[in-house]
């Protein structure tokens, strides 16, 4: 209790004063700070190679990106002089220059590809100047322009001005629908190219869908558990950690194999007179909700039901006898004692949520495909890193934002297995 | 234990409510893992119920096929390679994170339990392009380091759980007894938290076998693993045979959920 005891005669012992002995202390200290880093350096060492450099240097694509400005030194020179919009001669003959020597190094198709995701449909037209443009032919506006109008349009030019910059703040916005408008400001991508927000928002309404759904299956079932005696909750826990132990692939090829037209839970349906037609459930947002519940109802369910296992029931008996109505006392002793443990539950499942991937691939139809199936659209198909990269960036900043509210809630160390 | 002894009516409707709510939803937990096992035995390539007949050909099929097997293989290998890593590596900085003189515990902690809360996707992706660099993709030196970063923090928490209930008097009880400190750990700390050990040791596997995202992006065909084969199958063609590896699946992981909690019944006991 107490921090300070004051024993008889303690005043007289003195701070170690032999410096011997401190020294000793001191070395003993060291010593085994040094050893728990030993200890844990090997870990520490393995992810940061194998997970933290990876990703910090996953999110520098997002902001940095010198592949043009390695590219085309002499354009990026002579675009400093220019005026706005489409620059005069020397610029065009900068990079003819630029282009014929990215050419020669094997560089121009990493050109056209940066250049492309910054503006789409890119790509052809730098693939192409690099057949058109003939070394020791200085080139100039109109022989640019001549052969491709693409060059004399300002949208393309305003795509290499900010191109060459090492340092980008245009994917990041654009990860959010918003862009660099010619006159410096920012502004809204137009309606038809906007999609991210939209991806988002819906990212955000499905864990939001599958977190309540889970709350709604999932609370009284842990107070069931916490309630029954201690042999068949024991039993019943059981079959709340079989699925928590199986994985999400298998799981959702369950779905997949429940959800079709005529599988089995239409089957159940149509058999239980619910509905006289069959639903279609496959590639359906109402199916990808209840395949992702069925997954993340253990992770709401266990915090909820450890608070639940901890809280005294003569709690409960003292407020009856004290006067409160069932629900009064649920409102005012239990539920705000059990609270912790339904935020977490529901706090870890809407961040597991947000990352979701295989379900959504294979459950999901076209129209609800999540944040994480764009990232990785963007590297296996579209082969636009700097917008994967902007797009984790964000969603690792939601993530780690929700992570932070929930170790507050509740500490880093109290995170536990069941 | 759920009704007093002077329940109503009322009480008793509301608890018999309750009671089939609650089955309903452990039947909505539990019976969809076990849709594919009776399908999986099916004579027909259909996934409606009833079932035509009794056959093992989807069993057949997946243990026979080469492609199958491949993949049985290097999931495995895989599995086997990110748990030796992880239980070892994690063991060791479980240990170190329980002395409270480690400088800057709460980061190292926080890294160490990172790859549980990153979404999959940013590092699997991470991993691709920054393996590339050294030589590290499509490899399975390169699968393995990035399984291990996503296994380890399960070894990490289930080690440092039965740390927890570990005296550390113990260890100087045996170094003043003349054990070398490999010794004591040895022979006084490795068994008292073997129980962690080894069930976290279950946990890296059943992670690193069950795991498909940085697989997809890391992997090439060369080390294709079983969730890998089963992804490709749920996508390009239904058959069968995919019920059947995911009843294998799905049984090596009730046969490690039965070891691991018996371990940590045994821990508990301890």
């Amino acid at each position: 209790m107490g921090r300070s005891v004051a024993l008889p005669g303690a005043a007289s012992v003195a701070p170690v004063t032999d410096p011997t002995l401190a020294a000793a202390v001191h070395r003993a200290a060291r010593g085994q700070r040094l050893t728990a880093l030993l200890l844990v350096g090997p870990l520490l060492l393995l992810l940061l190679f194998s997970f933290c450099f990876p990703i910090a240097s996953l999110l520098g694509r997002a902001i940095y990106d010198p592949t043009m400005a390695d590219s085309l030194p002499r354009t990026a020179a002579a675009l400093q002089a220019a005026p706005d919009g489409v620059p005069p001669d020397p610029v065009f003959a900068a990079l003819a220059e630029d282009l014929l020597a990215a050419k020669q190094d094997n560089s121009l198709y990493a050109v056209a590809k940066t250049l492309n995701s910054l503006l789409p449909a890119a790509r052809s037209h730098v693939l192409r100047a690099g057949r058109f443009l003939q070394p020791g032919q200085p080139a100039t506006r109109e022989s640019m322009t001549g052969a491709d109008p693409f060059w004399g349009e300002p949208d393309t030019w305003f795509a290499i001005r900010h191109g060459v910059q090492r340092f980008t703040t245009t994917y990041l916005l654009a990860a959010i629908d918003l862009r660099w408008l010619p006159d410096g400001g920012i502004g809204q991508v137009p309606e038809g190219e906007a999609i991210y927000r939209a991806v988002f928002v819906r990212t955000f309404l499905v864990a939001a869908a599958v977190t309540i759904a889970t709350l709604i299956l999932g609370f009284p079932l842990a107070w069931m558990l916490a309630n029954l005696p201690n042999r068949l909750s024991g039993r019943l826990i059981m079959l709340v950690l079989l699925p928590f132990w199986t994985s999400i692939l298998v799981r959702t090829a369950a779905w997949t194999v429940l959800l079709q037209k005529y599988g089995l839970l239409n089957d159940l349906l149509l058999w239980l007179h619910v509905s006289s037609d069959r639903f279609d459930l496959m590639y359906t947002r109402t199916g990808m909700i209840i395949a992702m519940t069925h997954i993340q109802l253990p992770f709401t369910l266990l915090p909820i039901y450890s608070a639940m296992r901890t809280l005294q029931p003569s709690q409960m008996r003292a407020a009856y006898s004290l006067g409160a109505r069932p629900f009064t006392a649920f409102r005012r002793v239990y539920l705000p004692q059990v609270m912790p443990g339904v935020a977490a539950g529901a706090l870890l499942t809407f961040i597991l949520c947000l990352g979701y991937f295989i379900t959504p691939a294979l459950v999901g139809g076209p129209a609800d495909q999540l944040i994480s199936n764009f990232i990785s659209n963007y590297i296996n198909v579209e082969l636009n890193w700097q917008m994967a990269a902007a797009l984790s960036f964000i969603l690792l900043a939601l993530t780690l934002a929700l992570y932070g509210l929930f170790t507050k809630l509740l500490g880093v160390d109290r995170l536990k297995l069941v | 234990m759920l009704l007093s002894p002077y329940a109503t009516l009322g009480d008793r409707l509301r608890i018999g409510v309750l009671i089939g709510w609650c089955a309903l939803v452990l039947a909505f937990l539990v019976l969809p893992i076990f849709v594919p096992v009776p399908l999986s035995v099916n004579s027909e390539a259909f996934f409606t119920f009833p079932l035509a007949g009794f056959s093992w050909r989807w069993y057949e099929e997946v243990l026979g096929s080469d492609q199958w097997r491949e993949a049985i293989w290097h999931s495995i290998v895989i599995a086997i390679g990110a748990t030796v890593l992880a239980t070892g590596l994690g063991t060791l900085a479980a240990i170190g994170l329980t002395n409270p003189r480690l400088p800057a515990r709460r980061v190292i902690m926080g890294i160490l339990i990172s790859p549980l809360i990153v979404p999959v996707v940013i590092t699997a992706v991470g991993a691709y392009l920054f393996y590339a660099r050294f030589g590290l993709a499509s490899t399975f030196s390169g699968i393995i380091l990035a399984h291990t970063a996503v296994a380890s923090p399960f070894v990490v928490v289930t080690v440092g759980a039965s740390l927890a209930n570990f005296d550390r008097a113990l260890m100087n009880a045996a170094s003043i007894c003349g054990a070398r400190p490999w010794t004591a750990f040895r022979r006084v700390m490795l068994p008292a938290i073997l129980p962690g050990v080894l069930s976290g040791a279950a946990f890296a596997f059943v992670t690193s076998f069950d795991e498909l995202v940085i697989s997809l992006f890391l992997a090439s065909a060369d080390q294709r693993t079983l969730p890998m084969q089963m992804f490709t199958g749920l996508r390009e063609h239904l058959s069968p045979a995919i019920t059947a590896a995911a009843t294998l699946m799905m049984s090596l992981s009730i046969v490690l959920l039965i070891v691991a909690d018996r371990l940590a019944h045994r821990g508990r006991r301890d």
